[in-house]
């Protein structure tokens, strides 16, 4: 039982940084129709701005607390990946809005190599350590269950982010013309809303959130890389296609049930395919003797940790072609 | 001023004449420059380079002309794919023999073209075993075998740290081949395995599989991958609560893997290393030479690089011709002091020499154990 419950936590961990990333896509096909491939490398840069500034910080006013020095790291890092957001929508999309579709997803998976490589030459192709601020000594709620600061901080903080953005964008002004851009954008700038504006808020947004979980997940694992961007780019990716890409709510549900899912399908995939489990008459020789003393003959072990998910994506969509969450929205483009 | 010119150009003309006199060889070597372990590529890069510096800069005769080795890298970005396409351009750049490349998933593939094409091939660092096995005269390694290392490192967890060994890999032709010979080296030292996982080399959560690790309670966890996953991997062990030893092989027999673990690193953590510890390297003044020229620390393999194109080239003189045909049964049959000791190769193409250390964490690095 402390197992399942353990595997839970580090589902609902390793999900919330999923849906946090997820949002960001969401929101940029949610509008534009465009899925932003560079999304994932956003976060890498936010992880990676952030890590400088701990660093710089810490040398220079070591009396600073852990506390105040990671919201500096992160207020940063937050608003580098900000004007990122901004300068890759200005520089790179606006001008192919009306292109056809392909070319900006071309241009996305060009600005993603280019960030990549940007990062590389910046700082350079090692790991790099990434200074715990808050403890990861490990706290247990139940016995046996084990969770750690960090993870209990990241948790409340992408709830909280992603109640935050769910608010704005339902009960604001700004919400209401993003979600009017989003139905039409041609017909929104006709009824006075700058529709450019409010796409560039879309990417700084989206970027911004990034940058949190790029902190996030590099304080969670005490790494930071320049490439560490493309694994979760991809999951998130993953999770908002699975919740419904572009539904909010989606973003949010896909990424925790991919994380729960990963997390199950590692822990026990294995033991569930265990032949040895297999009552003793339906057992060849051979196989008694692998599942004596203990032993086990695992036909899906947590080698296929990856491929569960997908698969489990690809059930979803065969019967919900839309997502979970999805609604039918007209193609666009 | 006429003057000045005339014997300017009379200068260039005799430091033309002796240039002419002078052939330039090219070795190649290629390993990741990019990627996650490129720091590791540019290590052995970096050896080969001091290799070829030094030996320059003593002076080679080879069949009573005088040589100069040149260097022409490539990157293979740890990926097989790019990796074979690099090894290609290798031989269409007309190199006379290759350090490279460094993991197994990519020397493999590669050494087939190699061998084809017939020039010899020495991997400082691709330790699994099928590489030598191909029946390929023209491939070799300077580094001891995954198969000498997992028995080694099975033995060690099984007799010295506990019974029960759970093993994870990276899926990788090392991680796997190392992770296979770890198991054979546990169970038959009376020890048990709790299960084998598996996770990627791309991979940084790693909470799930050692959750279930964890329900088995294993006396010690075996990972066969790399650094980049190691450290992290030790320190969601230390996250879970598990009280399991942690041994990792030599891809995670680094500097990087202690700033990655963190405050994770205690004596529980080993790692074995195939070949010897920096300290007794047989050429002393290696490690500060390699400091001094290029400013940072040996990351794991640089001595072996530097050894094998040292053998390269030892064997370009005892045949007396850098052509790979004349100086394959030179190379074969070489056998010199390199910097990390005695080189000799088997008949297969394996080091005669190769030893496996075992290490410790402690106070601050790997420590040697006897």
């Amino acid at each position: 039982m402390e197992t399942f419950l353990q595997q839970i936590v580090n589902g609902l961990v390793v999900g919330s940084v999923y849906a946090l990333v997820a949002l960001g896509y969401t929101m940029v096909y949610g509008i534009l129709g465009l899925i932003n491939f560079a999304h994932g490398d956003v976060l890498m840069v936010g992880a990676l701005v952030s890590l400088q500034v701990i660093l710089f910080v810490q040398k220079t006013w070591p009396a600073l607390g852990a506390i105040p020095t990671l919201m500096i790291g992160l207020s940063v890092a937050v608003t580098v990946c900000m004007l990122l957001g901004y300068v890759i929508e200005r520089a790179a999309y606006r001008r192919l809005r009306n292109a056809p579709r392909l070319a900006p997803l071309i241009t996305a998976i060009g600005v993603s190599f280019l960030l990549q490589t940007l990062a590389m030459i910046i700082w350079g192709r090692n790991y790099h350590s990434f200074p715990q601020l808050i403890t990861t000594a490990p706290l247990q709620p139940i016995d046996g269950v084990f969770i750690t600061p960090v993870q209990v901080v990241i948790l409340i903080s992408s709830a909280l982010l992603m109640t935050g953005l769910i608010l704005l964008v339902n009960k604001t002004r700004l919400g209401r013309a993003m979600r009017a851009t989003a139905e039409n954008h041609r017909v929104a700038g006709l009824m006075g809303v700058d529709t450019n504006k409010i796409i560039a808020t879309t990417f700084i947004i989206g970027s911004g959130l990034a940058a949190v979980a790029g902190v996030m997940f590099s304080s969670n694992y005490g790494v930071a890389h320049y490439a560490m961007g493309f694994s979760p780019g991809i999951k998130a990716f993953t999770a908002a296609v699975l919740g419904g890409i572009g539904n909010l709510g989606g973003a949010m549900v896909g990424g925790v049930v991919l994380g729960l899912v990963e997390s199950i399908g590692a822990g026990y995939l294995g033991s569930a395919t265990d032949l040895c489990h297999l009552p003793i008459w339906a057992q060849s020789a051979s196989l008694q003797t692998t599942c004596a003393n203990g032993g086990s003959f695992e036909l899906l072990s947590s080698n296929y940790q990856d491929i569960f998910a997908f698969v489990i994506l690809g059930i979803v969509l065969i019967f919900r072609p839309t997502g979970l969450l999805g609604e039918r929205v007209s193609d666009r483009a | 001023m006429k003057k000045t010119l005339i014997a300017l150009a009379v200068l260039g003309l005799t430091a033309g004449a002796v240039q002419a006199q002078e052939v330039v060889v090219k070795l190649g070597h290629v390993g990741p420059l990019t990627g996650n372990i490129a720091h590791m590529g540019k290590d052995n890069e970096n050896g080969v380079r001091m290799a070829i510096e030094e030996y320059n800069a003593k002076g080679v005769t080879i069949g009573g002309k005088k040589v100069k080795f040149e260097l022409v890298g490539e990157d293979d970005a740890a990926d097989p794919k790019t990796g074979n396409i690099v090894a290609q351009r290798l031989v269409d750049a007309g190199v006379k023999g290759i350090v490279g490349h460094l993991n197994s998933g990519t020397t493999i593939p590669a050494s087939r073209i190699y061998n084809q094409a017939g020039i010899p091939m020495i991997s400082p660092s691709a330790t699994n075993v099928t590489l030598t096995q191909q029946g390929f005269p023209y491939i070799f390694r300077t580094m001891a075998n995954d198969a000498q290392q997992g028995s080694v490192v099975g033995k060690f967890a099984a007799t010295k740290l506990g019974k029960k060994v759970a093993i994870i890999d990276d899926r990788t032709a090392y991680g796997q081949g190392l992770a296979d010979e770890v198991e054979k080296g546990v169970k038959a030292n009376g020890g048990s395995v709790t299960s084998r996982e598996f996770t990627n080399n791309q991979a940084t959560d790693f909470m799930a599989i050692l959750t279930k690790i964890k329900a088995q309670n294993p006396d010690v966890i075996v990972y066969s991958g790399m650094d980049a996953q190691g450290g992290p991997m030790l320190k969601q062990v230390k996250q879970l609560g598990i009280n399991a030893k942690f041994v990792t092989g030599d891809g995670g027999c680094t500097p990087e893997f202690i700033k990655l673990a963190g405050n994770a690193m205690s004596d529980k953590a080993y790692c074995s290393q195939a070949g010897l510890p920096l300290e007794l390297l047989a050429d002393k003044t290696f490690k500060d030479r390699f400091k001094k020229r290029f400013n940072v620390d040996i990351q794991n393999y640089a001595p072996y690089a530097y050894d094998a194109a040292a053998a390269l080239i030892e064997g370009m003189k005892a045949a007396g011709s850098w052509e790979p045909a004349k100086y394959l049964p030179a190379l074969k049959k070489v056998h010199f002091k390199g910097v990390t000791g005695e080189v000799a190769f088997d008949d297969k193409g394996d080091t005669k020499f190769g030893a496996i250390t075992m290490y410790q964490f402690n106070a601050g690095g790997w420590s040697p154990l006897k």
